[in-house]
């Protein structure tokens, strides 16, 4: 009695019955990319979150909307990344509503900015801000953990990005087609979710261009097939 | 040295002289008093005409079974409820916070209030508590766009899914919905999926236990049903255990006079002479 006694101490912590993960917070282990083009940019997600090592949702939307225009891919704790953008999207919709304008992605960036670096030391948020806007058309924004923003033609985050490093640099080109865009993209989140235990479930694609947003998602066999699955 | 009648004046802001004495005593093998916790299995599902709510009824303290029959389907409004699972006390201040602050809203707008109105006030509610309030929630509901369902994790996390469980038992309440579910279910197979799933969790899980609670929402009607189903009903004894008298045979009886001395006495009132 004494050795089972002991065998389930050691499975869950001091409290009774409550494994560690279910106290621990959500996190989004995750591959985010966005990439831009002319006239637009794409952006791409897996769909896995995780508490510790159970996962809480495979179907996850990790590219959140902000404006019609201007969508967000989350990384880090799922908690702060909602909250972020839920304020984010208050504070354009707002905008949007006193000047009757949609507002720039270069604002939505830095509004997200100012969020992550502001509360830098109570926030886990790695934030991809997409999106396009009449002056500099698409645009993609980088917010890393300590509230930093670069812009550049494309962009990877989440635990699942160091596996891409190698991919995207070789087979990145400047002046892409949106299709080819897309390509890349679903490519690269499919391998890094091959190769990254916290990264998995479906591909989340979708392009936003003047005329809006358009979204795909990849399951099953739709998913691009590499070295590791033949 | 001041005054002893003269008060000095108090020092603003927190104070926090008990956490270094409390760390202390810690360290001297004191236990420190822990909160109440339900290890629980709750549920939810969409189905064809609204939403299914499930829980088991065991609320636990430490390794004690603390009520074997207690409640962990909220109420928030007519057409919306919430499971709750983690600290008891956390999950029923929460649910009826959410639920006052709910009624008051559809009091000034006049309408019926929306299942994302509820998940967004728990949402901010709980992220502003850094997930110190230990609720581990599955909201469910029907509004003017359908049926919905919300898990809402402690931290303010929620996810919008069409099938969810929480609590230690769900794992395995997870199991039988990945197992069966389908879209666009009828409503006795919904309820006995629902059903499954949470007896999957009272038996699986030491946590979890007793009867099975479910609530079906639907467009104009709910069903709040406790319990719904006992999952393990308590068997009838077969035979008597009990030895018929005479199984042991008396050898000798023997009855003795006892000595005793009269130590207390009673008084009886008498009616009065007169």
């Amino acid at each position: 009695m004494a050795t089972m006694t002991s065998g389930f101490s050691s499975m869950y912590s001091s409290d009774f019955a409550r494994p560690d993960w279910l106290t621990a917070e959500h996190e989004t282990g995750t591959t985010i990319c966005a990439i831009e083009f002319d006239g637009g940019v794409v952006i791409g997600a897996d769909s896995r979150t995780t508490t510790g090592a159970y996962i809480a949702n495979r179907v996850t939307d990790k590219l959140t909307k902000v404006t019609d225009y201007i969508y967000c891919c989350r990384s880090g704790s799922a908690a702060d990344t909602q909250a972020i953008a839920d304020i984010v999207n208050y504070h354009l919709n707002f905008y949007k509503m006193e000047h009757g304008e949609e507002p720039l992605v270069k604002m939505a960036g830095h509004v997200f900015k100012d969020m992550c670096y502001n509360y830098r030391d109570s926030l886990t948020a790695g934030i991809l801000v997409a999106g396009w806007d009449k002056r500099e058309g698409g645009q993609v924004y980088n917010i890393p953990l300590g509230g930093m923003i670069t812009r550049s033609p494309f962009s990877i985050g989440g635990s699942g990005s160091t596996y891409l490093y190698g991919y995207v640099d070789s087979n990145y080109r400047p002046n892409m087609s949106k299709e080819e865009c897309l390509k890349f993209i679903a490519n690269a989140v499919s391998l890094a979710i091959n190769r990254d235990g916290s990264s998995g479930g479906i591909v989340r694609l979708a392009t936003i261009t003047k005329d809006g947003v358009e979204r795909f998602t990849l399951t099953g066999d739709q998913i691009p097939k590499f070295y590791e699955d033949s | 040295m001041a005054a002893i009648l003269v008060a000095e004046p108090q020092a603003s802001g927190f104070s926090f002289e008990n956490c270094r004495r409390n760390i202390f005593l810690e360290k001297q093998g004191f236990i420190a008093p822990t909160a109440y916790k339900t290890g629980t299995t709750i549920a939810g599902i969409i189905y064809k005409d609204g939403v299914i709510l499930g829980a088991d009824t065991r609320a636990t303290e430490d390794t004690v079974v603390a009520d074997k029959n207690c409640s962990k389907i909220h109420y928030i409004a007519g057409n919306i409820y919430c499971c709750g699972a983690g600290t008891a006390a956390d999950t029923e201040m929460t649910t009826q916070m959410i639920s006052s602050q709910i009624e008051l809203h559809r009091l000034n707008t006049g309408r019926t209030p929306r299942v994302g109105t509820a998940n967004r006030l728990l949402k901010q509610m709980l992220f502003r508590y850094q997930g110190y309030i230990s609720a581990a929630l599955v909201l469910g509901g029907v509004d003017i766009t359908g049926p919905c369902l919300y898990s809402i994790h402690p931290h303010g996390s929620t996810d919008k899914l069409p099938y969810v469980t929480m609590g230690s038992g769900s794992l395995a309440a997870m199991a039988v919905f990945e197992d069966r579910w389908k879209p666009n279910m009828e409503r006795d197979d919904a309820m006995l999926l629902v059903r499954d799933a949470i007896a999957a969790g009272i038996f699986n899980d030491l946590g979890s236990g007793s009867n099975v609670d479910l609530c079906i929402i639907t467009k104009d009607k709910v069903d709040y049903l406790r319990p719904y189903d006992e999952a393990n009903i308590k068997g009838q004894r077969q035979g008597k255990y009990r030895y018929k008298r005479g199984t042991t045979a008396v050898l000798k009886s023997e009855v003795k006079k006892l000595e005793y001395e009269v130590v207390s006495s009673t008084v009886v009132a008498e009616p009065m002479e007169t």
